[in-house]
């Protein structure tokens, strides 16, 4: 085990229980905050990738800006706590479903990973993705599909107005 | 805008080049997808331009956000890249999320809207998973490359590249509404505005069959045996449910929805045979399929006033004798829908069938055939409302004629007849679609 692997599996389990935490809180600053959690330890995945660029710009974008925009809607809106109404009636047999079909799934992940563990290397030669890197892939090849994104952003900016002003 | 674009197709076909550090192919396939799409979207702005004022939805945003979609559908024609094929999904998308929310403060619209985002969010993330895990496996996102590599056997890690390929797979089959992946098809299509609705069953459809073929028969067409059985599945089931649940509804919209679904898998019995005849037969059953299914909704935005639209079958009653017009155009996509000659829908159908058999899934093609039997029963049952039954007592009264809803009438009754009875030319376009297309299998 190197202390890579170590570090990764501390990282994931913080991972999952924050996105778990995230689910299951009735409190909505409480379900914000263990987003920034989950927010924060996929940063530090990114570092060991090593994508400094990417780690910084996931700290200070995802867990700095958007979720002091989520933590101040939340407050605004005085929705912090869910009402604690009766769950939904849902279809009897839904329930067990899921479950079944959800260990299914993770039966066979966990197979996939027993058995193929450590059967490939996966990219051997990394270099540091700095952002004059990105800079140079993302207006360089990736040109296109930034483009069209920036167009994606327009059409989500219009639909927000359009869909929330009044008439 | 659309007018110029069409007329400019003409300009560059016979041209084969990729451009954008080979993201993006400009070919016959990509060039007739392109056609159609302006097409549809022409029909759907003279549909609209009364639709909405009797609606009372007089939005400008509608016209650029449609405009946005297209532009989403036509790069998903032009895509050999699995980055352009996302960021094309989600540009066509996210327009139409906001399109089907535009009759607000209407319940059905918002509930509409919430859905199909939720959904389509849903969907989307397995599609960029999917795609995620084949670079994992091959390296590249490039079509032509992961086909090299998978012949040149330079995959080591197959298991991802299956993952990926099934992930890839259930979001595409989303888009189109196929089985089991179409439960948001019948509320969705009711509660949009129902120009919307008819631009979401044609030209969203064509875009996920597009990007269906482009990956399917040209990125992993090495591993045409794995999917195959895998798609004719799911053919068949998109078939069978669509077929069958069409027949018990008695809200217009909602049975069209089905009948889309249906559809889905007669198209995806194109994409099972894996061949050039099942591209051939892919491409014009897009075409006829297109024209009939907005002959229906352009039928159907007459019975729409202020008051709302009355979707119930009902409603149709006699109404041959208050608009005959409208009545048989109805009349005319019902039996194109149904695959019944001199129509479009006999044409199209044929070569799927065909395409089907001449790759030995000859079960397939049997349950092609015996949903078609049942389909007819529901189709028929609204002409046979229209033309037999006597009004209600107290009828809706109808949206009154307007130039942009007779324009876009006859553009598609024109198309369901004429590629009926003489498909010849538009057959010819295909096959240089197809050809262009370069698809080497078997």
């Amino acid at each position: 085990m190197t202390s890579e692997l170590i570090v990764f599996i501390v990282l994931a389990i913080i991972s999952v229980l924050a996105a778990v935490g995230l689910l299951s809180s009735r409190n909505a600053v409480y379900a914000a905050l263990f987003l920034i959690l989950n927010f924060a330890t996929v940063a530090v995945l990114y570092l060991m990738l090593n994508a400094p660029f990417l780690a910084i710009i996931q700290i200070s974008v995802y867990a700095g800006a958007i979720m002091v925009l989520f933590l101040f809607v939340i407050m605004l809106l005085g929705a912090e706590r869910l009402n604690q109404a009766a769950p939904q009636p849902g279809l009897r047999w839904q329930r067990p479903l899921a479950i079944g079909l959800g260990a299914l799934l993770l039966i066979q992940a966990a197979y996939v990973f027993i058995t193929r563990f450590n059967s490939t290397t996966v990219a051997p030669n990394l270099i540091q993705a700095g952002p004059m890197e990105i800079g140079l892939k993302l207006f360089g090849p990736y040109l296109l599909p930034f483009e069209v994104t920036s167009i994606l952003l327009l059409v989500a900016i219009i639909g927000a107005v359009v869909l929330t002003r009044e008439k | 805008m659309l007018v110029v674009v069409l007329g400019s197709l003409p300009l560059l076909a016979g041209q084969n080049l990729v451009g954008f550090a080979n993201m993006t192919a400009l070919d016959g396939y990509a060039l007739f997808l392109d056609g159609l799409f302006a097409i549809v979207a022409i029909v759907i702005v003279l549909l609209t331009l009364r639709y909405n004022q009797d609606r009372g939805i007089m939005r400008g945003e509608f016209y650029p956000l449609l405009m946005f979609s297209a532009g989403g559908m036509m790069l998903m024609g032009h895509a050999v890249n699995l980055l352009i094929v996302f960021v094309a999904i989600e540009l066509l998308s996210i327009p139409l999320y906001i399109l089907c929310g535009l009759a607000r403060p209407r319940v059905d619209s918002e509930e509409s809207a919430m859905k199909y985002f939720l959904l389509g969010a849903f969907a989307s993330g397995f599609l960029v998973y999917g795609i995620a895990l084949i670079y994992g496996a091959t390296g590249t996102t490039q079509l032509s490359e992961i086909a090299r590599k998978i012949s040149a056997k330079e995959v080591p890690e197959t298991l991802l590249l299956y993952a990926g390929a099934a992930l890839v797979l259930v979001g595409l089959s989303f888009k189109v509404g196929a089985a089991p992946f179409h439960m948001w098809t019948p509320d969705v299509y009711e509660g949009a505005p129902t120009t919307v609705t008819a631009f979401m069953a044609t030209a969203t459809k064509a875009a996920g069959f597009a990007a269906l073929l482009r990956v399917f028969l040209f990125g992993l067409a090495p591993l045409a045996s794995t999917w195959q059985p895998i798609i004719a599945g799911l053919a068949a089931l998109t078939m069978i449910v669509g077929n069958l649940v069409a027949l018990s509804q008695t809200n217009l919209k909602r049975m069209l929805a089905y009948s889309s679904i249906a559809h889905a898998g007669y198209l995806l019995m194109g994409v099972a045979s894996g061949n050039a005849a099942g591209t051939t037969g892919v491409l014009f059953y897009l075409v006829s399929y297109a024209f009939t299914t907005l002959a229906a909704f352009a039928a159907m935005t007459s019975l729409n006033t202020a008051a709302g639209e009355d979707q119930s079958i009902e409603a149709y009653a006699g109404l041959f004798r208050r608009n005959p017009l409208v009545a048989l155009v109805l009349g005319l996509a019902m039996l194109s829908l149904t695959g019944v000659p001199p129509t479009a829908g006999f044409v199209g159908k044929y070569f799927l069938f065909q395409a089907a058999i001449e790759s030995n899934l000859v079960w397939l093609a049997i349950i092609g055939v015996l949903t078609s039997v049942v389909s007819a029963y529901f189709y028929l049952r609204i002409i046979v409302t229209m033309f037999m039954r006597e009004p209600v007592a107290e009828p809706q009264p109808l949206s009154t004629a307007n130039l942009g809803r007779s324009v876009a009438l006859a553009i598609t009754v024109i198309g369901t007849l004429v590629f009926g009875i003489l498909p010849a030319p538009l057959l010819q376009l295909v096959n240089t679609a197809v050809t262009a297309f370069g698809v080497t299998m078997h």
